[in-house]
Order: structure tokens, then C-alpha cells, then sequence
């Protein structure tokens, strides 16, 4: 790839363009160039001091004898991942992982739905002063929280419960993702509906007929969005769950680094991989299948 | 009648997440502890958690250390890195570009446990740091105990600047084209045209920007919890990890607490600000 002439794609004269312009901008895409291939050495080097800590990770995993130093393994082995793979290492935690994930996205998603129906439909005084609320309520640092949270669990006995532990973790992201249905549902046009309630049809059957099937997309990036987070949520559950056959993968990996991460750090690194496997497939589905900038807009849009 | 739907929502939010505000408030004012008789029945003991925390050293201490963590760590470092990732990324070949996306997200999309061991690892004093540092012949240094504070700053860019860069990298395809291109034709430079034509005109994603890594990062707990703990002596302890270390290690959650609050406090002036942003921009 020589640079001057590839970038001439980037730096394409739009149709309308006069001719006069266009000699001008030939040799300002000479200089452009220059420049693009200046930009792809920097950041090339950015992304090497990004890459160069993860390579540990995955170098790591594969090398029977791996300490902290980056290093080709001598041998390539699967040593660490046949060690780690039993049900009370890995499989146990990371069902537990699932069941919280899986337990809250479904909740929150039901319950982001139903609210996101009456605040996109109907115009109600309720509604800004609810959705503001709801705004705020994203934008509050749970870690803040978290003291208090336990204090709630001891009054109410929950804890150490999974399924407690589920309802908390729905109801943490439920202000950002009933942002975001609102947002989805609002793209989906009233005259559906109002074809529907001509019909005779309810509001609710409305709701789970017609705007639903449409709003499928959206509600896969709410879904995989707090899945995302609850699966990578560490803070939570290493406060409120505490017996390990109840511990998500996030804690029991924790635990494993202080028992064992100080002799068995290609074990750690394998269980990290293995551990952080599902999220990377579930971004790599939302930025291929959706789009990245479609899922941004529906959670950054106001 | 209409609103009913929104009580599946408005029940778990009022329960888990307004139940424990309100609470932290009333818990602040008690002598709750983890265990023993004060653990179930608290007492009232007024102000003198907030007396005591505004009389401990470590709490100035802890809130300087949050400010320079999210200064320097959020709205400088990710800030200008995202910034400068996403405007590098619209200049450069595409596919360079493509790739260079790949590796920033990689970190930001990792478990943030995972995150922070591959930080630790990285600045352990057997680690990948030292290694390279030491291939220039450089002396090896104990990063998490000698800098620890560098040493969770640099870790929280490489984790974050991928947030910056995505909402940078969406604005930036939202400025036409013909205008840069007009301010270059009139003798503007580079640098001349990215002041005073694009970022003005992508002030509003630059102030959500900012607005948003500053609450991620004054909530960053398992980071820092792993990499230092908070030490070596407290000189890594953030507002957070100090919260945790009374409230859990120390027993004494009506204390932990009164800390809560404060971030809450802190974390409630930056959401209205940011929502006064918002509402700025959408006026309807």
C-alpha cells in the first residue's frame, strides 16, 4: 500500500465539485497523503501500547510455565485449560455468571418495555419530570451505593441470594435501558398501532403484537448491553454474595488470584480468557449485526 | 390508569435503588457495624460520623487522590487520547484505522476484573513494563509500590479511552466534510481548523464526553481494589476503595457510609449538570 496514491479514496472530491477546484485538490491530496500515512504510523504505535499488556493475557494462557513476563510460551500447551476446566472452578461459576446475567437482562428488558410504552405513547405530565429522574438515576456511581445496599440486604435477609442479587443488578440498569427502549420505541411509528386499537385491540396487545416484533433490534442491544455489564460486574456480587457455590465467575476468579495467582498465573490467565470469552462474542454480534453507532445512538441520544 | 405498566419499574428501582439512597442518609447519622449487636438494631449517633470523617486525614487525603485520579486519568488522558485516536482514525488508511479500533475497544470490552489483572500483570514488578523498560536499560522499578497512583492512571486510560474515542469517532462523522475543507482552502492549518472550526462544532459530544468519564471514573472501585488496594499506605486509596475498607474491613458501615454519601453528593452535581446539557440541546 503506497500512500499517496490509496488515500485519494478518503479524500474523494464530492460529484457537485467545480473543475477548477479540482486541480487544487489533487495536490492538496498528495500533501493529504503525507499525512495519512504520517497518522497510520502514530497510531499504529498507540494501538501497539494497547495491545502489548493484553498480549500477556493470551500468551499467558497457552504457557504451562507462565509468570508475569510477556513471553513465547516454549511450548504451546493447553495445560492450563485442562486444569482449570472442573465444575467447581469454572463450570459453577460461570453458570452462576449466567443465571445473573442472563436473570437480570430478561428482567430489565420486561420491565424497560412496559415503562418505555406509556412515556413514548402517551403524553402525560408524569412523563419528564419521571424520564429526568430516571436520567439521573444512570448517571449515579453505584459503587457509592454499594454500602448501603448491603445494609438493605441484611434487613431483608437477601443476602447471599442469587436470585436477589439478579433483581438488584435489573434494577441498577433499568434507568439506562429504559432510556434506550424509550429512544427504540419512539422510532417506531404510532400509526401501527392506532390501525390496531381501531381494531379493538388493547394498548397491552398493541404493545406485544406490533411494537415488539418491530423494536426486536433494540431490544437485542438493551439485552446484550446489561447482559455485558452484569457478566463484567465485579463489585456487586463480591459484596452481596458470599458462599461460592453461589459466586459468579467475576469473584471466584478473584478468589483464585488470591490463593493461587501468585504460583498459577497461566491457570489465571486460561479461566480470565475462558471468563471473558461470552462478552467479546456478545460485542463482536452488537457492532457486526447492529452496527456500533446504532447502539451508541440509542443510549447517548436525549 | 395510563402509567400502570411503569410499576414493574418503578418497584424495583424505589426497592434497590432509592430504598438504599435514602437510606445511606439515615445510615450515615448511625453506628451501624458489620457484626455484632450494632449490626441488626443501629443506634442514632447524629453527626458524628461527618465529625469524625471531616476530622480524619485520610479523607482529604482520599478525595485529592479521587480528583487527580479522575483529572488526569479521565478528562485529560482519555479525553485527548479518544480525541486524538478519533481524529488520527478519519486521516488515516482505513483500514489502519479499523484495526487500531479493534485493539483500543479490546481492553474496554474485557471484564473489568480481567482488566485489571492484565494491568497488573503489566506493572507487576516481574512484569511486561519492566521487561521493555529494562530491554532500553533502564533500571526496574516497583511500579503498584512505588507510583501506585501512575501506575492505576495509566491503567484506566488504556481501559477507557475506547468510550472517548467511539463518542468522538461518531461526532466527527457528523461534521461535514465541505466545511473543514473550506477553512483548510482558506489558509487554515491543520491544527488552526481543528480549534476554531471542528471543535466547536462538536462541543455538545465533548461535553457528554467529559461529563460521563468523570462519573465512570469516580466510581472506579475493582481497579484499583486490585492492582494497589488502596496502598501502598493509603497512597492509592480513592474515595471508593475507602468507602469499602471502613464499611467492610473496619466493620463500621455507619461510617462507610457517611463516605457514600459524600460521593453520592458528588456524583448528584455532575448527573444535573449533564442533564442540563442534555436539555440544552433538546429543547422541545
Amino acid at each position: 500500500m503506497s500512500g499517496p496514491v490509496s488515500s485519494t479514496t478518503t479524500t474523494a472530491a464530492p460529484p457537485d465539485s467545480q473543475r477548477s477546484r479540482s486541480v487544487r485538490q489533487g495536490a492538496r491530496s498528495l500533501r493529504r497523503g503525507a499525512a495519512s500515512w504520517s497518522a497510520s504510523v502514530v497510531l499504529a504505535v498507540i494501538a501497539l501500547c494497547f495491545v502489548v499488556p493484553l498480549s500477556w493475557l493470551v500468551l499467558a494462557s497457552f504457557d504451562a510455565e507462565a509468570t508475569y513476563e510477556t513471553a513465547l510460551p516454549a511450548s504451546f500447551s493447553l495445560a492450563n485449560f485442562t486444569a482449570i476446566l472442573t465444575p467447581e472452578q469454572t463450570f459453577v461459576p460461570l453458570w452462576n455468571s449466567f443465571i445473573l446475567s442472563g436473570g437480570s437482562a430478561a428482567l430489565t428488558v420486561i420491565a424497560a418495555v412496559l415503562a418505555a410504552y406509556p412515556l413514548s405513547r402517551f403524553n402525560t405530565r408524569f412523563n419528564r419530570p419521571f424520564l429526568y429522574t430516571v436520567l439521573f438515576g444512570t448517571c449515579l456511581p453505584i459503587t457509592a451505593i454499594m454500602v448501603p445496599v448491603y445494609s438493605l440486604f441484611v434487613q431483608l435477609n437477601l443476602l447471599d441470594s442469587l436470585a436477589a442479587t439478579t433483581f438488584f443488578l435489573a434494577a441498577t440498569s433499568l434507568p439506562m435501558a429504559i432510556w434506550m427502549t424509550k429512544n427504540f420505541m419512539d422510532s417506531v411509528p404510532v400509526s401501527l398501532e392506532e390501525a390496531a386499537w381501531v381494531d379493538g385491540a388493547s394498548a397491552m396487545k398493541a404493545l406485544w403484537h406490533i411494537v415488539v416484533p418491530l423494536m426486536r433490534p433494540g431490544l437485542g442491544v438493551v439485552f446484550i448491553f446489561v447482559f455485558i455489564q452484569a457478566w463484567g460486574n465485579f463489585f456487586v456480587p463480591f459484596i452481596l454474595l458470599f458462599s461460592q457455590e453461589n459466586q459468579p465467575a467475576a469473584v471466584s476468579i478473584f478468589r483464585f488470584f488470591g490463593q493461587f495467582g501468585t504460583v498459577a498465573y497461566g491457570q489465571l490467565a486460561a479461566f480470565s480468557i475462558l471468563y471473558a470469552l461470552p462478552v467479546i462474542v456478545l460485542y463482536i454480534l452488537v457492532s457486526r449485526v447492529f452496527g456500533g453507532s446504532f447502539a451508541m445512538s440509542g443510549a447517548l441520544k436525549g | 390508569m395510563k402509567l400502570i405498566p411503569l410499576a414493574p419499574a418503578i418497584i424495583l428501582i424505589g426497592i434497590f435503588l432509592a430504598g438504599p439512597i435514602i437510606w445511606s442518609f439515615y445510615g450515615s447519622f448511625t453506628n451501624a457495624a458489620l457484626t455484632g449487636p450494632n449490626a441488626k438494631n443501629p443506634e442514632w449517633i447524629g453527626l458524628e460520623n461527618y465529625t469524625t470523617l471531616f476530622a480524619d486525614p485520610l479523607f482529604p487525603q482520599s478525595l485529592l487522590l479521587t480528583v487527580v485520579f479522575v483529572l488526569v486519568s479521565a478528562v485529560i488522558g482519555q479525553n485527548f487520547l479518544g480525541l486524538g485516536l478519533a481524529l488520527l482514525m478519519q486521516r488515516a488508511h482505513k483500514a489502519v484505522a479499523a484495526v487500531v479500533g479493534v485493539c483500543v475497544v479490546a481492553a474496554w470490552v474485557l471484564p473489568e476484573i480481567v482488566a485489571a489483572f492484565v494491568a497488573y500483570a503489566f506493572f507487576f514488578r516481574d512484569g511486561t513494563l519492566n521487561q521493555i523498560t529494562g530491554f532500553a536499560g533502564l533500571p526496574a522499578v516497583d511500579w503498584l509500590f512505588e507510583h501506585p497512583m501512575l501506575a492505576i492512571i495509566l491503567a484506566n486510560i488504556w481501559r477507557g479511552t475506547a468510550f472517548s474515542m467511539m463518542v468522538y469517532q461518531a461526532a466527527l462523522n457528523d461534521v461535514p466534510k465541505e466545511i473543514t475543507e473550506a477553512a483548510e482552502i482558506d489558509g487554515a492549518g491543520g491544527a488552526k481548523t481543528l480549534v476554531f472550526v471542528t471543535v466547536p462544532m462538536i462541543r455538545r459530544s465533548i461535553a457528554t464526553n467529559l461529563m460521563l468519564i468523570t462519573l465512570q471514573t469516580l466510581a472506579v472501585f475493582t481497579l484499583i481494589y486490585v492492582m494497589t488496594a488502596g496502598g501502598p499506605t493509603n497512597r492509592s486509596t480513592t474515595l471508593p476503595i475507602m468507602a469499602y475498607e471502613e464499611a467492610f474491613r473496619y466493620s463500621d458501615i455507619g461510617y462507610g457510609t457517611a463516605i457514600a454519601v459524600v460521593m453520592l453528593i458528588i456524583g448528584a452535581a455532575f448527573s444535573l449538570a449533564y442533564i442540563r446539557l442534555l436539555r440544552e440541546r433538546k429543547p422541545s
